[in-house]
């Protein structure tokens, strides 16, 4: 027999969903979490983090789907029965005590193991009791050593500093003894030097402590500098889990490498293995296994993309020089090669105007398949020549009867963004826009939730109201089979072996066992005495 | 020759606090001290100490006095047990806001007018007037005053004291106890302040609700300013004045010694 691999994972979140009313905030999230990672969830304000954070605390329900601690379906389990403790991003420390006393708070309330007996039916019953108040105060004082606010049991928390209440709230979590730390953007609140110190010091009780970490922010640096995973999210869905490194150096696609660093993203062909075109020009590239003339995204690192002299031999491409900014330890400069910007970084300045020649080791260039290459929307014929989209009638060419259902296509070209939103045939919000060396790529959210993506000259402000337009032969319809069911494709956790990946695969077969914290009941100082 | 000291008067922001005061000194500042100086005067205006005598000398006016901080407890009491439920669940609900203008849209109307009318409905019904319905009155009036600072401090609490002291294994009980009612103190105590103070220096409800049956303090101050005895009324009108300014002072004190989020209630 093979031997099975044994993952120890302490989280795991199994195809969850979470609605609110017909918006969905978190889609599809699968995720496993082992015992004493730093495990970051990272992304831009809405992308649903907090949500998901949340509903491992306990403070939200699943839609759908499972979350698992330690093998037992936590799914249904109530906020105070579940072994995690949070960090609040305000921290939400009561005001009506003082600093030892809303650390002792979770302490008060807990019960401990105290012992077996055997009761008169003659089977072993666990003994509970509470904790005394000489190994509270012992406990409390402990872990204001650890955050080093000895002298502060008797201060009334409006009386601290940020950081000061920062640190009580992270002793307020831990003296309780979690298994899994949750901290939803616990140094938001504080200024960029406290920010830094805080997150050596807890990357420092992470590995003093041992125990798991779960994190979430919107600081791809804190992310990066912080954790042994990260996971990326947008618009509720994960675009990728990998370590720090893996997903600097290999973003899964454009959004994350706009997301993580400042990356020139380009647009270009992949025209057989190893060789790529973008700018005009033919490259050499070491990735392997895309469909020939498959579009994709390149993406460049600024300090990858090396200026050298135009006659240089080893120049691949020539560009002409928009800009140089000093940045302290380097010059950001701005290229423009054939009609794209690129960004490099650079020792020296340039010229504006200058003309000079550009080198990219085949290694830097990462290529990855596009997110999306049109727009697709599943909907009926509503008219002659009418297709709703997103609840509006939009005029398009086609033959086909009324209720058909259809696919309705439309280029990212084609999509026509109004700057008020009432020249469009329908409203939208602008999600985000990334630059791609040429052209912006928008992304905006219908009233319904659905997202184009539309190609632009112009950078549109994230959260504007805009229109959409779409010339009505610009629309491709084509029939669409009504049991045909979209495919959810599920991130792969990209810090796992294939033995691990196999071994939560087949664990996910069996049904977990539902995780009961009901049998802690304290027994009587004298029904003990009575035995 | 005479100099010129005409000030021109400027318009600063102490000038708009001008009418304020005068408003103050004409009916407040004077009234008191008419009430003061009447206390050591006879019917024939010769400073006396009888007044005294005649008030503190007489059981039955400590009675009603008594009975009046009675009357003041049990309503207070009353309204807070009914008002703080109320309260709760509506700072919990969304539209607690349109529910809780209902609570105090019967205050729009005179309440002399909503207490006849009260008594009108007691008759009809054969209810014996007493001190039942008198309560009742009571607490009919004053329960707006005691939820609306209660709602107000309820809805302000954050949210997420509740969750962390769920998250740190509270259950629902728990989380009351520890987190929302130690939070609303500084409701509970303004709700009491509105409610206590009116309540003890109150007339016309127990006489109307119970037929004259019921004697509180403002009732007495009342008769006593009918019947001519000033001196006596004034007496009367200055322990009045004692108690709510100890009251006050009780709850001032209460609210400092919270540390509950305070904020303007009203």
């Amino acid at each position: 027999m093979v031997q099975k691999t044994q993952v120890d994972n302490i989280i795991e979140l199994r195809n969850v969903y979470k609605t609110y009313d017909d918006k969905t905030v978190v889609k599809n999230a699968s995720l496993t979490i082992k015992r004493g990672e730093f495990v970051t969830l990272l992304g831009p304000s809405g992308c649903g983090k907090t949500t998901t954070l949340r509903m491992i605390a306990g403070f939200e329900m699943p839609t759908s789907g499972k979350i698992i601690f330690d093998g037992k379906d936590i799914t249904d389990t109530p906020p105070h029965l579940r072994p995690v403790n949070t960090v609040f991003q305000k921290y939400a420390l009561f005001p009506h005590l003082n600093v030892f006393n809303n650390i002792a708070f979770g302490l008060k309330l807990k019960v401990i193991p105290n012992g077996t007996k055997t009761n008169r039916k003659g089977e072993t019953v666990q003994l509970y009791r509470k904790y005394t108040k000489d190994e509270i105060k012992e406990r409390v004082n402990n872990v204001l050593k650890m955050v080093d606010l000895e002298d502060y049991g008797h201060r009334n928390v409006s009386s601290l500093s940020g950081g000061q209440q920062q640190r009580v709230a992270i002793a307020r979590a831990l003296v309780n003894e979690p298994e899994v730390l949750l901290l939803d953007e616990p140094l938001g609140a504080l200024d960029l030097k406290m920010r830094k110190d805080m997150q050596l010091e807890l990357m420092d009780m992470h590995k003093r402590l041992g125990i798991t970490f779960i994190y979430v922010t919107h600081d791809q640096e804190e992310a990066l500098t912080m954790s042994d995973k990260i996971v990326i999210m947008r618009l509720g869905e994960i675009q990728q889990i990998a370590a720090p490194e893996k997903i600097y150096d290999e973003p899964a696609n454009a959004f994350v490498a706009d997301f993580i660093g400042e990356s020139t993203i380009l647009s270009g062909t992949m025209i057989e293995d190893c060789k790529v075109e973008f700018c005009d020009t033919v490259f050499e590239c070491v990735d392997k296994g895309f469909k020939p003339n498959e579009p994709i995204d390149v993406i460049i690192r600024p300090e990858d993309l090396k200026i050298m002299d135009k006659d240089d031999k080893k120049a691949l491409l020539q560009a002409e020089v928009l800009s140089s900014v000093f940045k302290g330890d380097h010059y950001q400069i701005t290229l423009l090669a054939a009609g794209n910007e690129l960004v490099a970084h650079d020792t020296d300045t340039y010229e504006i105007g200058e003309t000079v020649g550009l080198y990219i080791k085949p290694f830097d260039l990462h290529i990855m398949h596009k997110t999306r290459i049109i727009n697709e929307i599943d909907t009926v014929i509503t008219g002659e020549n009418l297709v709703e989209i997103c609840g509006a009638d939009f005029e398009c060419v086609t033959d086909l009867p009324v209720d058909t259902p259809v696919k309705a296509l439309i280029d990212f070209d084609d999509v026509e963004i109004t700057d008020d939103e009432n020249d469009g045939t329908i409203s939208a919000t602008v999600i985000s826009t990334i630059y791609k060396g040429s052209y912006y790529q928008a992304i905006l959210s219908a009233d319904d939730h659905y997202n184009f993506f539309a190609d632009t000259d112009y950078e549109w402000l994230k959260g504007d109201r805009v229109g959409i337009k779409i010339a009505p032969e610009k629309i491709i319809i084509q029939p669409r089979d009504e049991s045909e069911q979209q495919e959810i494709n599920e991130v792969v956790d990209e810090t796992l072996t294939p033995e691990e990946r196999e071994a939560i695969e087949e664990n996910r077969l069996e049904e977990p066992e539902k995780f009961d914290a009901e049998h802690a009941e304290i027994v009587n100082e004298h029904e003990e005495a009575e035995e | 020759m005479t100099k010129r000291t005409h000030k021109k008067l400027r318009l600063t922001k102490k000038v708009f606090s001008f009418p304020y005061i005068l408003f103050l000194l004409l009916f407040v500042v004077i009234p008191l001290v008419l009430i003061l100086v009447n206390a050591f005067l006879d019917s024939e205006n010769n400073l006396t100490l009888d007044n005294f005598k005649m008030f503190f000398g007489a059981p039955s006016s400590l009675i009603v006095l008594g009975n009046s901080l009675l009357v003041g407890v049990i309503t207070t009491a009353l309204c807070l047990i009914i008002g703080y439920p109320v309260a709760y669940i509506l700072s919990k609900i969304s539209s607690g806001k349109i529910i809780v203008l209902l609570y105090v849209l019967p205050m729009f109307i005179n309440f002399l007018i909503r207490t006849l009318a009260t008594k009108a409905i007691f008759i009809a019904m054969g209810v014996e007037l007493g001190m039942g319905t008198v309560l009742f009155g009571m607490v009919y009036n004053y329960l707006p005053f005691m939820i609306m600072p209660l709602h107000t401090t309820l809805s302000g609490i954050d949210k997420s004291y509740i969750e962390a002291a769920q998250d740190l294994g509270a259950d629902k009980a728990t989380v009351f106890l520890k987190t929302v009612l130690p939070l609303s103190v500084s409701g509970i105590l303004s709700g009491i302040t509105m409610v206590f103070i009116p309540t003890i220096s109150t007339y016309a409800i127990s006489q109307l609700l119970s037929n004259g049956k019921i004697f509180l303090f403002g009732d007495s101050i009342q008769l006593s300013f009918e019947q001519g005895l000033y001196g006596v009324g004034s007496i009367m009108s200055i322990v009045m004045l004692i108690f709510v300014l100890i009251s006050n002072f009780i709850m001032n004190k209460f609210n400092r010694n919270s540390n509950a989020v305070r904020r303007s209630l009203w």
